[in-house]
C-alpha cells in the first residue's frame, strides 16, 4: 500500500481559513486552487508550489480537521498534490468534501506522529514506521464509500441520472 | 417510535413512518440556495453531464436561488467574470429565485431566503454556505454542503446519502437579562458543547426563553450552531414561526407545523438558565474559546463590524444606533456597519438608525458578507485588534493572521464603540 512522509503537523480545529484563505475564493477550479493551499503558512505554501512535496505525501492533524466554511476549495487545493490527509477526525461538510472531490483521507483516532515521520497504510492500520506503531483506521460508511469507490461525487451521480432516465452510459 | 422534530421532519420528507439515528436516507430537496460560489456548482453540474449526450437542466429553476452577497459589488475582474457567468446560467435555466447586486432585491443570502418567504417549515433545505443552519429558525431541516454535492442536486433534486443526525436538546429556560441577548446565548451553548461537541449532530431548541425570542433572535441561534459542528440547528415551529412568516416574509397557505415528541430519545441534554447570563465573548483563535465580558474588559479595538447573516438585522442596528444617538465613536476605532439586507437597510434608514450611526462617525456600508471573511471590505492590518458582531474569529478570518479578532452581541459592540474598548453594555447609559 501507499508509504509517504508526514510533510505537516497540525493541531485541533484546523479551519478551512488555515487550509484555504477566505480572500481567495474567487478563485474555484480545481486546476487553479492548489497554489493557494495554506497560502498564510508561506513556508509551507512555497515548498508545495516548488515541487517540494512528493505525492502521496501525509499531513497529519487532530480533531476537527477542516472546520468552518463549506468552501469546497479547502478540499481540491489539497487534492491536487495528492497529499494524504490522516486526522483524529473531520468536520462534516469537508469530510463530505473530500469525498466527492476524491480527497484522500484517513480517519485515525489515535494516530501519533511528527512531522518527518515515514507512514504506511496496509490492512485497515496506519503504520508510523518511525516509532513502530500501529494505529486503526475508522471505516467510512458504506454509502459514502460507495462515492469513493465510483471515483468521486461527479461519476457517481452522472450513472445515477443516466440510470434513473433509463438511458445506460 | 418516539422522534425527536429533525426525525419527524426527515420521516415525513421522505414519506416513512418513522426514521431512527444512523439511517441512511435519499431527501428530496426543497429549496438548494447558493451565492457566488455557484459558479462552481456550474462547473460540476456540467461535469455531470459531460460525455452523455444530454444537455445540462437543472431539476427544478423555482427551488434553486442563487443570491450575490459575498464580493458585493464585484472587488474584482475575477469575481465580475464568475457574477457575469451566473447570470448567464440563472437565465439559461430560468432560475426564478435569483438576487442579483440590486439595491430593491439583494442581501446576504441567509436573510433573503426568510424575508422572501422561501423558507418553511418541514422543509429541506440545502446551501453551499456552512451557515445555511440559520434556516432551523423557521423550522426547516437546513444544512451547508459543497459545490460539488450542490451540482449532484440540482441534476437529482434530491440529496443523497444523509445520515439522520443524532440530536442535542438545549433548553433555555429564565428571562434574559438587560444587555443579554440571542447571541450571548449561542456563544455560551458553543463555549459549552466546544466547536466539535455537535459533528454530525443537530442542535433542537426548547424552553420558555426560545419561545418568546423572536425570529430574528432564533435566525442568530440556529446560524452560529455550526459552530458547535452541528448538521443543523433548529427551532421547532411554533406562533412565533406563524407570525414571521405570515407579517413579515408574506406567506401565504397552510404550513407544516410538526413538533418533536415529549419522550424522543436526545444524545444529550443540556439546560440553561438564561437570567444567570451575562455578555459572552469569543476569544481568538476559535469560536468555542468563549469567555464571560468580566475578564476581557478594557481591550483596545482597533476596529468594530455590526452586520453579518448572524447580526445584520433590524433589531441588532437599532442597538446600536439608539447607542451611539448624538454621541461618538472613540477616537481610534473604525466602526463598520453592514445592514444583512437592503431592505433591512431601507427600514434602519426610515428610522433614522443610519443618520444616528453616520453622524456618530460609524461607516454604513452596503449589505454583504463584508469584512467577515476577509475577501472585499474591511481588512485589518497587521497586530490589529477587532470586535464583530459576525460568526468566526479563526486565524486570517478577516484577511490577515497578524490581527485578533473577537466575537459579540450588537450590544457589547456598541457600547465597546463609544469607549474604544471592550465595554460591558450594562454598564453604559
Amino acid at each position: 500500500m501507499s508509504t509517504g512522509k508526514v510533510v505537516l503537523k497540525l493541531a485541533n480545529d484546523i479551519s478551512t481559513d488555515i487550509i484555504y484563505p477566505g480572500r481567495f475564493m474567487a478563485t474555484v477550479l480545481p486546476t487553479e486552487t492548489p497554489q493557494f493551499a495554506f497560502a498564510d503558512d508561506k513556508a509551507f505554501n512555497q515548498l508545495l508550489n516548488e515541487g517540494g512535496v512528493p505525492a502521496g505525501s501525509f499531513i497529519v492533524a487532530g480533531d476537527n480537521f477542516g472546520c468552518g466554511s463549506s468552501r469546497e476549495q479547502a478540499a481540491s487545493c489539497i487534492k491536487g498534490y495528492n497529499i494524504t490527509v490522516v486526522a483524529r477526525n473531520f468536520a462534516r461538510i469537508f469530510l463530505q468534501n473530500s469525498i466527492n472531490v476524491g480527497l484522500q483521507m484517513i480517519i485515525c483516532p489515535d494516530i501519533n506522529a511528527a512531522e518527518g515521520d515515514e507512514l504506511e497504510v496496509r490492512e485497515n492500520k496506519v503504520w508510523n514506521l518511525a516509532s513502530g506503531e500501529s494505529f486503526d483506521i475508522e471505516p467510512l460508511p458504506a454509502a459514502r464509500q460507495a462515492i469513493i469507490d465510483a471515483g468521486g461525487l461527479i461519476p457517481y451521480t452522472r450513472k445515477l441520472m443516466l440510470e434513473r432516465a433509463g438511458q445506460a452510459l | 417510535m418516539a422522534m425527536t422534530y429533525v426525525q419527524k421532519l426527515l420521516a415525513r420528507a421522505c414519506d416513512k413512518d418513522s426514521v431512527a439515528t444512523g439511517d441512511i436516507l435519499e431527501l428530496p430537496v426543497h429549496l438548494a440556495m447558493s451565492h457566488e460560489n455557484a459558479a462552481l456548482v456550474i462547473n460540476q453540474f456540467n461535469e455531470i453531464y459531460r460525455g452523455t449526450g444530454r444537455e445540462p437542466k437543472v431539476w427544478d429553476p423555482d427551488r434553486i436561488a442563487i443570491i450575490f452577497d459575498h464580493r458585493v459589488p464585484a472587488e474584482s475582474a475575477k469575481t465580475a467574470t464568475n457574477h457575469k457567468k451566473t447570470r448567464g446560467f440563472v437565465q439559461q435555466q430560468g432560475i426564478s429565485k435569483f438576487h442579483d447586486v440590486r439595491g430593491d432585491v439583494g442581501g446576504i443570502c441567509h436573510q433573503i431566503l426568510p424575508e422572501n418567504g422561501y423558507v418553511r417549515p418541514g422543509q429541506v433545505l440545502v446551501g453551499t454556505d456552512s451557515h445555511t443552519t440559520t434556516h432551523g429558525a423557521l423550522g426547516a431541516f437546513a444544512f451547508g454542503i459543497g459545490a460539488t454535492e450542490m451540482a449532484a442536486v440540482w441534476a437529482l433534486g434530491s440529496i443523497l446519502n444523509v445520515e439522520v443526525p443524532g440530536t442535542i436538546k438545549v433548553v433555555v429556560n429564565g428571562q434574559l437579562p438587560e444587555g443579554v441577548y440571542a447571541k450571548d446565548l449561542i456563544l455560551h451553548v458553543i463555549g459549552t458543547l466546544s466547536a466539535e461537541g455537535a459533528n454530525f449532530k443537530v442542535i433542537e431548541f426548547h424552553g420558555e426563553t426560545i419561545s418568546n425570542l423572536p425570529t430574528s433572535g432564533r435566525l442568530v441561534l440556529c446560524n452560529m450552531s455550526v459552530e458547535a459542528g452541528a448538521t443543523a440547528g433548529v427551532v421547532p415551529p411554533d406562533e412565533e414561526t406563524v407570525r414571521y412568516l405570515r407579517d413579515e416574509a408574506g406567506v401565504e397557505g397552510e404550513l407544516e407545523l410538526l413538533a418533536a415528541d415529549t419522550d424522543a430519545d436526545y444524545d444529550r441534554v443540556v439546560e440553561i438558565d438564561a437570567a444567570q447570563l451575562g455578555p459572552q465573548i469569543a476569544c481568538p483563535h476559535t469560536v468555542d474559546n468563549v469567555k464571560p465580558i468580566d475578564g476581557i474588559k478594557g481591550k483596545k479595538i482597533n476596529q468594530i463590524v455590526v452586520g453579518s447573516c448572524t447580526n445584520g438585522r433590524l433589531d441588532d442596528i437599532e442597538i446600536v444606533a439608539r447607542t451611539l444617538r448624538g454621541k461618538h465613536v472613540a477616537e481610534g476605532t473604525r466602526l463598520l456597519v453592514f445592514p444583512a439586507s437592503w431592505r433591512i437597510y431601507t427600514d434602519a434608514m426610515d428610522a433614522g438608525y443610519l443618520g444616528d450611526l453616520i453622524k456618530a462617525g460609524a461607516v454604513v456600508c452596503n449589505p454583504g458578507c463584508g469584512p467577515c471573511l476577509g475577501i472585499h471590505q474591511g481588512a485589518l492590518g497587521d497586530d490589529e485588534v477587532a470586535l464583530a458582531t459576525t460568526n468566526r474569529n479563526f486565524k486570517g478570518r478577516m484577511g490577515n493572521p497578524g490581527a485578533e479578532v473577537f466575537l459579540c452581541s450588537p450590544a457589547v459592540a456598541a457600547a465597546s464603540a463609544l469607549s474604544g474598548v471592550i465595554t460591558d453594555p450594562r454598564e453604559v447609559n
